[in-house]
């Protein structure tokens, strides 16, 4: 990183115990409306909960009243599978309503298995198929700069996703043209679809591939809102390149029987018991089970 | 930039090719529509945009040999207010057309992506480089508009109208040196077919450089007595129905013809239209559901049967059919 340590903004912890709450209704949201959709990826989902908390609580220029503004921050989530984390996160922020966002994977409902730009604008592109989002990402950072705006560009990718080869176009891309208005963030959490990402195609050495191609590389733990804050204090500093934080995560955070199991990457279908012990294990109160459990859904 | 200008010019690059019309055109519309940005992967002095390059270099941006990257960058500049004009071989547009689904129609961008070389008028590249699936594939997206004009007059028409249409487009150019059809008062609007020359025994319904061939054939069935008019079906998706049922009245059978496979072009959109409103015989012209070779264009015309003696014979199979 070319920036300072000391020239990064320093939370305030009332900030970083705000954005920890938003993480924790963020995970019990998302893993309430897998149950009802009865389908979803629960350990994906899980594990970026602290980022994309982080990012909406703090980082990212854009409020409910400012989608539409054209100098506001863009966020992109490239790894499309952790809609309802978006979602739940967004519904926490207020970019859409929290009982609506429950209805997930619905026929009639805006809140898709994948993120869907024309049922919501505020998720700024429609992902699901991977590596795309991180070029849309790249496109904006360079019809921003064309524009000289001021505003940013994050996208969170996942670490399979790294195995398409469109994601090294696009870094490769990202470092010639200098997008030092780019941010990508890495949800590291060392499993896939099938298995671990040793076993199926390996990524390491990650941080080293990524500097060879020119980024700035920072390594964070993805569950210490401080150090995902720093981290992206410093990368907005980052001058004639673009940024990665590749934030090391634990698949199924917060709920233990799925931490760090590849089955709970999805699509799965929770059972009533299980998304109980799951909210128990996230800190819910009875009162929040019943409503996110029993109660209807939007 | 003095080794460049001294590097000798791409084959086609002064010719009067529909990459070239295109590329002159989008040069000479920059400054009227001043949100077009350019992706090129590596192929401007092959597609046209060389001309872009040089008028507006702070708007060409280079994405190298990476098609996938391109295709979805062209998304994030269209969400973010620019005007995107994707630009590379249709056999790489294959290569991209998740891309092009995904973050582009799926999300409704106005995003435009015109494809140069083209069905085996590509010539001595051969087969590995003549796209004879993109019309199909790129008609079967959703919200997808496919326009292959036919002439280097049409492509300069259609250039402007793609800029001034909100949605994304795929536009065929072509890479050989092509035939002049249209004059200069010649008109071009998304959506309609126009009829070239008039008769009333079979229509034959062509596209991109079939137009031209379409038209030797009708002189060649007038010599035979035998009244072909020709259409040419600019826009492919979407199609333009009420000229083809007034053509089936008219004529009363159709032959289509254009340098793609026969399957899912412009044959099979002009099928759809008519099975449901006016069905009536119809011939293929077309590359029948094999891939190309190297050869020059008008070679392999005749090779593969697309060529202006193969529409003639096709329009007497129609009219016999009636």
């Amino acid at each position: 990183m070319n920036a300072q340590p000391n020239a990064s903004p320093k939370p305030t912890r009332d900030l970083a115990t705000e954005i920890a709450e938003a993480a924790a209704f963020t995970r019990k949201h998302a893993v309430a409306a897998i149950y009802h959709a009865g389908s979803g990826h629960p350990g994906g989902v899980l594990s970026c909960a602290d980022i994309l908390a982080s990012l909406y609580g703090a980082e990212l220029n854009v409020w409910p009243n400012t989608i539409n503004d054209p100098n506001r921050d863009r966020f992109v989530l490239s790894k499309g599978h952790a809609a309802p984390a978006l979602y739940a996160v967004g519904a926490h922020y207020g970019f859409c309503d929290k009982k609506a966002s429950l209805a997930l994977r619905k026929i009639g409902s805006r809140f898709q298995g994948h993120p869907h730009v024309l049922d919501l604008p505020w998720v700024e592109t429609s992902t699901g198929s991977l590596g795309q989002g991180f070029s849309v990402a790249i496109g904006m950072a360079m019809g921003l700069r064309l524009q000289r705006s001021t505003a940013r560009v994050y996208t969170l990718l996942g670490d399979g996703e790294m195995q398409e080869g469109e994601v090294w176009e696009a870094a490769m891309c990202a470092a010639h043209h200098t997008l030092d208005n780019l941010c990508v963030l890495v949800d590291y959490n060392k499993l896939q679809s099938d298995n671990t990402n040793a076993a199926i195609m390996g990524l390491e050495p990650l941080a080293a591939k990524w500097r060879a191609f020119g980024w700035g590389v920072a390594e964070i733990d993805g569950h210490d809102i401080n150090a995902i804050l720093t981290a992206l204090g410093r990368a907005a500093l980052t001058h004639g390149r673009p940024s990665i934080l590749i934030a090391h995560t634990v698949k199924g955070k917060g709920v233990p029987y799925m931490e760090n199991i590849p089955q709970w990457h999805g699509s799965v279908k929770l059972t009533r018991e299980q998304t109980v012990e799951a909210l128990q294990a996230l800190g819910a109160t009875k009162s929040e089970i019943q409503e996110l459990v029993d109660d209807g859904i939007g | 930039m003095t080794a460049l200008a001294e590097a000798p010019a791409l084959i086609g690059t002064s010719g009067d090719s529909l990459r070239e019309a295109f590329g002159k055109a989008l040069s000479g519309l920059a400054d009227e529509f001043s949100n077009v940005v350019v992706l090129d992967a590596d192929i401007a002095g092959g597609t046209g945009v060389h001309h872009f390059r040089k008028s507006h270099p702070e708007r060409f941006l280079q994405f190298g040999i990476a098609e996938q990257n391109m295709m979805a960058a062209a998304g994030g500049l269209a969400a973010v207010g620019m005007l995107p004009v994707v630009t590379t071989f249709a056999v790489f547009c294959l290569r991209a057309i998740e891309q092009a689904r995904l973050s582009l129609a799926y999300a409704r961008r106005n995003a435009k992506i015109v494809a140069s070389h083209p069905g085996i008028d590509v010539g001595p590249d051969g087969g590995s480089a003549q796209a004879l699936e993109d019309l199909a594939a790129f008609r079967a997206i959703p919200g997808m508009t496919v326009i292959s004009p036919a002439d280097p007059v049409e492509t300069a028409l259609a250039t402007r109208a793609i800029l001034e249409f909100d949605g994304p487009v795929y536009m065929r150019t072509g890479r050989s040196p092509a035939t002049r059809v249209f004059g200069d008062g010649h008109s071009f609007t998304i959506g309609k077919g126009t009829i070239v020359r008039d008769g009333s025994d079979v229509t034959i319904v062509a596209c991109g450089v079939e137009v031209g061939r379409a038209i030797e054939a009708a002189d060649s069935l007038a010599r035979e007595g035998i009244a072909a008019r020709v259409v040419n079906m600019a826009t492919i998706k979407p199609i333009d129905t009420e000229l083809l049922v007034q053509c089936a009245e008219e004529t009363g059978c159709i032959v289509t013809a254009e340098d793609h496979n026969i399957h899912g072009g412009l044959g099979g959109a002009v099928a759809e239209a008519l099975a449901a409103t006016r069905p009536c015989p119809i011939e293929f012209v077309g590359v029948r559901d094999t891939f190309g070779a190297s050869g020059e264009p008008d070679e392999l015309a005749v090779a593969f049967g697309i060529g202006s003696g193969h529409i003639a014979e096709a329009a007497r199979r129609a009219v016999a059919r009636k």
